[in-house]
């Protein structure tokens, strides 16, 4: 028996819009049965990490802040995706975002001012922009697979951020612990509900994805991003240059990226600690195919995610589920969009093999 | 009608279905012994299909094919062959760097020694006088000479019925002679021919029999030597076939869009670059660039249309300015309009709806997007200009482009660059894959526009359409242009020399002309 796989003509649209839904079903079920079968509470399992957070009204604020960085990493890297370019180095160009930021604050430190904050997010997105930039230049120049650049680049930001935080960046006052100066009140993200956790980087994580909704429609350059993604040829035949638009998508997946660093080294850390690298980066890349690579998709979906963050910690407390679960059930969300993905595309049918006997 | 031969093949009732169309509906015919049967129809009309499954590439939803006599189950190619059908596909399936008899060898069921194998291909050479060198590796051969190998290989196996899938669409119209004289040969000895294609004239010259397929089904059967080339066209588009008007007497103006010694690498062994282009194209001319497919047509439109700039800005001028080294944008800003080969993924995104689609080339021209921020109202209203002057048939400016018929995403695209007023348009192949009535629209809407004034350079690989339309034609051959010749005044044969590569070298004229005359 062999299968194949034949294209539907056209794939249905609200199907395309179900998967997700479908993807994360399917994954609290599955989760369900492996969890259930390793001897663990497999129903409160899923319970804990999918229903818990959103249940308790308590925990939103935790949501809002996990899910600001997945959105922002995610809205970036939708758009390299949407034009075909795979940067799956975001966590590296997270981490080199928040040193940058890092760097300017301990340059700073003593000074007061209202400028202090706003120039450490710039360096942040400048720094992860020009992290990005590398692939960007090794691609366009030398035609380098900018998925291996980006991912293996990643490690050398982490390296990079393990020598700061042990040589130069040290704490004087640390008693040797590797990490960084507190940063002072100037330059810690204002939390925007008083009372909460909820800090300035939340509102703005949102207000990027709708901007970034409104260049993506609206804009040329949405437009030629989406052009170089559907048809490579049809964008050169349109007047639009391939390896300037592989820069600019590279260069806004990683400005994004390092926006977000230094919004979490400025806001939850804030400090710079070698524990900094959490894998938003990679998490951000589930984030962005979840949400459907569509700016307000990637919002719901960089909450969804958070709950798994948030739920799976709270599960690990109350039944004791290993701290790998949260990255399981986050794995399965993607194979399982994918897979659904595939079955939209193409239906799945059981062809007769082919005839050996008649070989002369 | 009684008859005591069997017919070699005969469909009842074949019908097969896609996924959204019915691609063959209850067809039915037979080919006799010895018949040179043609498949007539339009592009998507279904002929394709058909043969796949006389072929065994695909299996029949319902219906039987007869074989001298006796119901078949057509399994696979291998079982097609075993029973004696041949087929010579459109494309071939050769490899570059191997020789003739490397290729004929890989292709066989069996397997055979090189030597007899040679001796059995020299054999049938022989004896439909075939001329083709078995040692020649196959990069160094023209088109006509790699589709006698895939002839010879199907000779070999002694078919009885020879399927060919347009086969006229690559060749010279000398080596469409050639290969005319090989099929008479071939039928004389009882085997039938089936022959598909959309060319009129040939299938008058070479077919006693066709049947006539529109949108999956049968329309009719003629005997095409009692019937003329419109006769047969109209019952394949069933409807009346427009006739272009063009005024008889046209006045041309000034040299608008000039090439002078283009000239681009061309990469790869076996690719084709450009050497030396020259020619000038004068206001309300339309210029046609004749030639055998892969003889730098792509290479000439990228460069022209902006795709490919050339480091020598002179190489081409429009209106005297030196544009060669400008990208797209700039050339286009200039009035300078192209419509390439392909359309999927290339002329349109498939993936994108039509109003879309005209941001791809007409954002700046018609003011759809002004300081980087899309216009979606003059854009969708564009689109909708588009689609009512060309008669586009679709539901709107929002629906996909890749939902249009082939006819009806060529004859937007072809709107969307003519209504930008262009003052040179470049178009390469308007009417691949069109059927004759859009095909007729498309003709008519590039005559009008060189009436207005504009310099159109048409490449096409179709030498009908060429003399249809254009003024003064010359022929592309290994990426070097011909010289100008004027339309009326060119013969066909002096055309045709010229798209097999004679540039007056003296031996190959004089074999090509004894070729010609052998006929």
């Amino acid at each position: 028996m062999l299968i194949e796989l034949e294209k539907r003509k056209e794939p249905s649209t609200a199907m395309l819009y179900l998967t997700p839904f479908i993807a994360v079903i399917a994954t609290m079920l599955a989760g369900a049965v492996i969890f259930t079968l390793m001897g663990l509470d497999g129903l409160g399992a899923v319970r804990k990490i999918f229903l818990a957070p959103l249940v308790d009204s308590y925990k939103w604020q935790d949501l809002g802040v996990k899910a600001a960085p997945l959105i922002l990493i995610g809205v970036g890297l939708a758009i390299g995706f949407r034009a075909n370019v795979w940067n799956i180095g975001a966590e590296g160009q997270y981490v080199m975002g928040g040193l940058a930021g890092t760097g300017v604050a301990l340059a700073t430190w003593g000074m007061t001012g209202w400028w202090i904050l706003p120039l450490m997010c710039i360096a942040g997105i400048a720094g992860g922009a020009a992290y990005a930039g590398i692939p960007a230049f090794l691609k366009t120049r030398l035609n380098v697979n900018e998925i291996l650049s980006s991912l293996m680049l990643t490690y050398v930001a982490i390296q990079v951020l393990y020598y700061l935080m042990r040589g130069p960046w040290k704490d004087p006052d640390g008693f040797n612990f590797p990490q960084t100066r507190l940063f002072s009140d100037d330059q810690i993200l204002p939390t925007v509900v008083s009372g909460t956790v909820v800090h300035l980087g939340v509102p703005l994580a949102f207000a990027v994805a709708v901007a970034a909704w409104l260049v993506m429609t609206r804009s040329v350059f949405g437009f030629q991003i989406r052009v170089v993604g559907a048809a490579p040829a049809a964008a050169r035949y349109g007047g639009f240059n391939t390896n300037r638009t592989i820069w600019a998508a590279l260069l806004a997946g990683g400005g994004l990226a390092g926006f977000a660093g230094i919004l979490e080294a400025a806001g939850p850390f804030g400090q710079m600690v070698p524990q900094f690298p959490t894998g938003y980066g990679f998490t951000a890349i589930i984030v962005a195919f979840l949400g459907r690579l569509h700016p307000i998709g990637i919002v719901l979906a960089g909450i969804i995610l958070a709950v798994t963050y948030v739920g799976g910690e709270l599960a690990q407390s109350s039944i004791g589920l290993p701290a790998a679960a949260t990255g399981v059930f986050q794995a399965m969300m993607l194979f399982f969009l994918l897979a659904t993905d595939v079955l939209v595309k193409y239906r799945v049918r059981f062809a007769a093999p082919a005839r050996a006997g008649d070989a002369t | 009608m009684s008859n005591d031969v069997k017919p070699r093949i005969e469909l009842k009732a074949i019908s097969k279905a896609f996924p959204g169309v019915l691609a063959n509906d209850a067809v039915s015919f037979k080919v006799e012994p010895g018949e040179i049967h043609a498949l007539l129809g339009e592009n998507g009309a279904g002929k394709s299909t058909l043969v796949k499954m006389i072929y065994g590439i695909m299996q029949p939803d319902a219906g039987d094919i007869i074989w001298d006599g006796e119901p078949v189950t057509v399994t696979n190619p291998k079982a097609a062959r075993k029973m004696g059908v041949g087929m010579v596909f459109q494309h071939f399936s050769l490899f570059e760097a191997m020789t003739v008899l490397e290729n004929i060898a890989l292709g066989m069921d069996g397997s055979i020694s090189q030597s007899s194998l040679e001796e059995k291909i020299r054999e049938v050479l022989h004896t439909y006088d075939l001329k083709l060198d078995p040692h020649r590796v196959v990069s160094t051969l023209s088109v006509g000479e790699r589709q006698r190998i895939e002839i010879v290989r199907s000779l070999l196996l002694e078919p009885r019925l020879l399927i060919m899938d347009e086969p006229t669409s690559v060749l010279t119209p000398q080596e469409v002679g050639q290969l005319f004289e090989t099929l008479r040969r071939l039928s004389k000895t009882g085997c039938s021919i089936l022959y598909i294609s959309h060319k009129l004239h040939e299938i008058r010259d070479l077919c006693e029999a066709a049947t006539i397929l529109r949108a999956g089904q049968v329309v009719g059967d003629c005997d095409p030597r009692q019937e003329t080339p419109k006769s047969m066209a109209e019952m394949m588009i069933g409807g009346n076939l427009k006739q272009i008007s063009k005024a008889v007497k046209r006045e041309f103006g000034e040299d608008r869009f000039v090439a002078d010694g283009l000239t681009i690498a061309g990469d790869g062994d076996f690719g084709v670059a450009l050497d030396d282009i020259c020619f000038a194209v004068r206001a309300g001319e339309i210029f046609g660039i004749a030639g055998v497919a892969g003889n730098g047509q792509n290479e000439l439109l990228l460069a022209l249309s902006g795709e490919q700039p050339s480091a020598h800005g002179n190489a081409i001028r429009l209106d005297g300015k030196p544009i060669a080294s400008m990208d797209v944008t700039g050339r286009r800003s200039l009035g300078l309009c192209s419509v390439p080969e392909e359309r999927n993924g290339h002329g349109a995104v498939v993936d994108f709806n039509l109003t879309d689609n005209t941001l791809l080339t007409a954002r700046d021209r018609m003011g759809l997007a002004s300081h980087g921020i899309v216009l979606g109202r003059a854009a969708n209203a564009f689109a909708r200009m588009v689609i009512d002057d060309f008669a586009v048939k679709t539901t709107g400016p929002g629906s996909l482009a890749g939902s249009l018929s082939g006819g009806n995403l060529q004859k937007f695209i072809m709107g969307r660059e003519i209504l930008q007023n262009p003052e040179v348009l470049v178009v390469s192949q308007p009417t691949w894959g069109v059927d004759a009535g859009a095909a007729a629209a498309i003709h008519q809407s590039l005559v009008d526009l060189a009436e207005s004034g504009s310099a159109i350079v048409v490449i096409s690989q179709d030498l009908d359409e060429l003399l249809a339309i254009s003024d003064r034609l010359a022929v592309i051959n290994e990426g070097r242009l011909s010289k100008t010749l004027k339309v009326g005044e060119a013969s066909i044969d002096e055309i045709g020399l010229l798209m097999g590569g004679v540039h007056g070298d003296p031996f190959a004229t004089a074999q090509m002309t004894e070729a010609v005359h052998a006929h």
